[in-house]
């Protein structure tokens, strides 16, 4: 199988995210994984993926330094790991985490190494 | 009952011999496959740095002006991509570890006197050709 | 949340150092007497950034630096990492590198499981338990050094296939290891089962219920104790289709739940070994291939503590630009938090260990 057929990503745009999200809460879907991608220089793609049984889908947003994401915490309550990750690696932004660790998630040596 | 079924298997282990080995009076018998450690045979090898380049943890250095290779056999992580990447197969994987020691040792293998002797004069060789060459480009582009 | 008019509130700072934990992970207990009511979990001590090392490394090289992230599941790791690349790059893997890497993926498992019990054994002061199964685990990894030449990490996964074919002598001492580690794993296990301390101690303690476990995001063996049947493995990657199984569950939702799925789940490795044993194709391991990936792809594989995600881009060049590798200890965590709430101090450690934390890998 190819890659192509495996992964089907929706991108959308940062401030539809929550809508989106919403939406695939009501499908009862569960949250599998959220990780940030560096793209180009303050380029960042943030890929959600959920799951139901064993099908998922993948949601992807674009963001740079300056852009504040909202966080997903108020819908999927574990959100706040994965966030809380890109946060400390990458430097994004995130808002309204329901645990927000303010950086002290990971203990690393140098402010955001991903970034 | 499960404890009844458990007696049996009790006094077996009390008669038993330990299933530990003695180990520095009893050497470790390793099997043919196992990755320990990584040997160069020096006179095969040609210094090109694949190694060096490929391996994962930044064990072995090449140095080509100084003709030696090292190895550093405490960072080695016995991966056997050294062993896979080299050209002339001078590098070979033996199956017993490094033995522990009071620091991290380094393994340096270097070019014999011949070696280096040879080596020298392949680059003189090689550079009377180059000049060769380039005299004859010259002057098929003067003609 | 907790109820402040009765004052005996208190903070109990649970690790990163503790005798019952094999690996680093913090969390903060609010108890209120000896009930936990609160707890917030915090790692991050053993992160070393080998994601971020994907940038500096060959793709090929990287499967090494893949596997190390994690002593135990080390194969799943590798196993997971190239065949993103090979969906990537549409590569076909040769049958029989499909079987053999199944056959130590479950090999992988055994010695998971068996090393986990000796592990709880330990936890809760059952100290035989962890000398019987530690003993009974060094057959497994005597095979694995035997087939692949390393006991934790095999090495024998490349971008293609595999680096090293097994002969059928190796085949024959796999079969009959497994069949006399069967053989004396049932006495071990029916007794641990069994035993009326396990019992006391274990039933009915830190229940997740099936909607909790399956909104948490649980996964693995801690998922499937509360009763929903999900195992990757059913979904047929590398050579699972072509072998009979049904997933391990148990209704109960306990720590005993999970011991008897893990349990269970090593006997169906047992199992799964032998098929693919008896059913391996003849012809190549690895197929040849030229290039380098473009694009992107995640895929999921069932490792032994549960489904594990390994998401990886590339831009066309030898160097990726992102490896992405979400472990199962990482959402399990929240799972775990739920079950320790309400739970006695006592039991938190026992707790900790049966959902098998894997930290190193967590963190990565």
């Amino acid at each position: 199988m190819s890659s192509k057929e495996i992964m089907q990503v929706k991108d959308i745009l940062l401030d539809r995210l929550l809508d989106e999200v919403t939406r695939i809460h009501y499908e009862d879907f569960r949250l599998m994984q959220i990780c940030a991608t560096k793209v180009a220089e303050n380029r960042y793609e943030i890929l959600y993926t959920f799951g139901k049984g064993y099908e998922w889908k993948h949601v992807r947003v674009t963001v740079s330094h300056e852009e504040k994401v909202p966080s997903i915490t108020s819908i999927f309550e574990t959100a706040y790991l994965y966030e809380n990750e890109i946060h400390d690696l990458f430097g994004i932004q995130i808002e309204m985490m329901n645990y927000d660790f303010k950086g002290k998630l990971f203990r690393t040596g140098v402010q955001f190494p991903f970034a | 009952m499960a404890f009844t079924s458990y007696i049996g298997y009790a006094l077996k282990n009390l008669f038993t011999k330990p299933s530990t080995e003695k180990y520095p009076a009893q050497p470790r018998q390793y099997e043919e496959r196992y990755r320990g450690h990584i040997e160069n045979d020096i006179s095969k090898c040609i210094l090109c740095g694949m190694c060096m380049r490929s391996c994962p943890s930044s064990a072995i250095t090449v140095s080509k002006p100084a003709y030696s290779w090292k190895i550093r056999p405490f960072s080695c992580v016995q991966c056997r991509r050294c062993v896979e990447v080299c050209p002339v197969h001078c590098l070979s994987m033996h199956n017993a570890y490094t033995e522990p020691g009071p620091e991290k040792t380094e393994i340096v293998n270097s070019y014999s006197e011949e070696q280096i002797a040879k080596e020298i004069e392949k680059q003189k060789a090689m550079a009377a050709k180059i000049a060769a060459a380039k005299a004859a480009a010259a002057k098929a582009a003067e003609q | 949340m907790a109820d402040n008019s009765i004052k005996k509130i208190s903070i109990v700072p649970f690790g990163p150092q503790h005798p019952v934990l094999p690996e680093p992970i913090h969390l903060d207990l609010v108890l209120q007497d000896e009930k936990v009511i609160d707890a917030l979990p915090s790692i991050g001590f053993v992160h070393r950034g080998l994601e971020k090392l994907v940038e500096k490394r060959d793709f090929q090289e990287f499967v090494l630096i893949a596997e190390r992230t994690c002593g135990i599941c080390s194969f799943g790791h590798g196993l997971g990492y190239v065949e993103a690349i090979e969906n990537i790059m549409d590569l076909q893997v040769p049958e029989r590198a499909k079987f053999l890497r199944t056959m130590w993926a479950e090999l992988a498992r055994m010695h998971n499981h068996l090393m986990w019990l000796g592990l709880l054994g330990d936890a809760f002061g059952f100290e035989s338990l962890f000398m019987e199964t530690w003993r009974l685990r060094e057959r497994v990894l005597d095979q694995l050094e035997l087939t692949t030449g390393g006991r934790v990490i095999f090495s024998v996964n490349k971008v293609g296939g595999l680096r090293r074919d097994v002969t059928p002598a190796m085949l024959e001492s796999i079969r009959n290891a497994v069949d006399s580690l069967e053989k004396d794993c049932r006495i071990v296990t029916d007794t641990f089962l069994g035993d009326h301390d396990v019992l006391s101690r274990m039933k009915g303690v830190g229940k997740l219920s099936p909607e909790r476990a399956v909104e948490l995001g649980c996964c693995g063996p801690f998922l499937r104790a509360s009763g929903v049947r999900r195992d990757l493995r059913t979904t047929g990657y590398e050579a699972y289709g072509k072998l009979k199984f049904d997933p391990v569950i148990s209704l109960d939702g306990d720590c005993y739940a999970r011991c008897e799925v893990r349990i269970k789940e090593l006997y169906q490795s047992m199992d799964l070994v032998k098929q693919c044993i008896e059913k391996m194709p003849e012809g190549e391991v690895a197929v040849p291939f030229k290039g380098n990936p473009d694009g992107e792809c995640m895929v999921r594989i069932e490792q032994p503590r549960g489904e594990a995600l390994y998401y990886v881009k590339a831009n066309g060049t030898k160097f990726l630009t992102r490896y992405r590798n979400r472990t199962p200890t990482y959402s399990n965590i929240p799972g775990l938090i739920e079950t320790i709430i309400g739970a006695e101090l006592a039991d938190v450690a026992m707790m900790i260990l049966t959902i098998d934390p894997c930290i190193s890998c967590t963190e990565r």
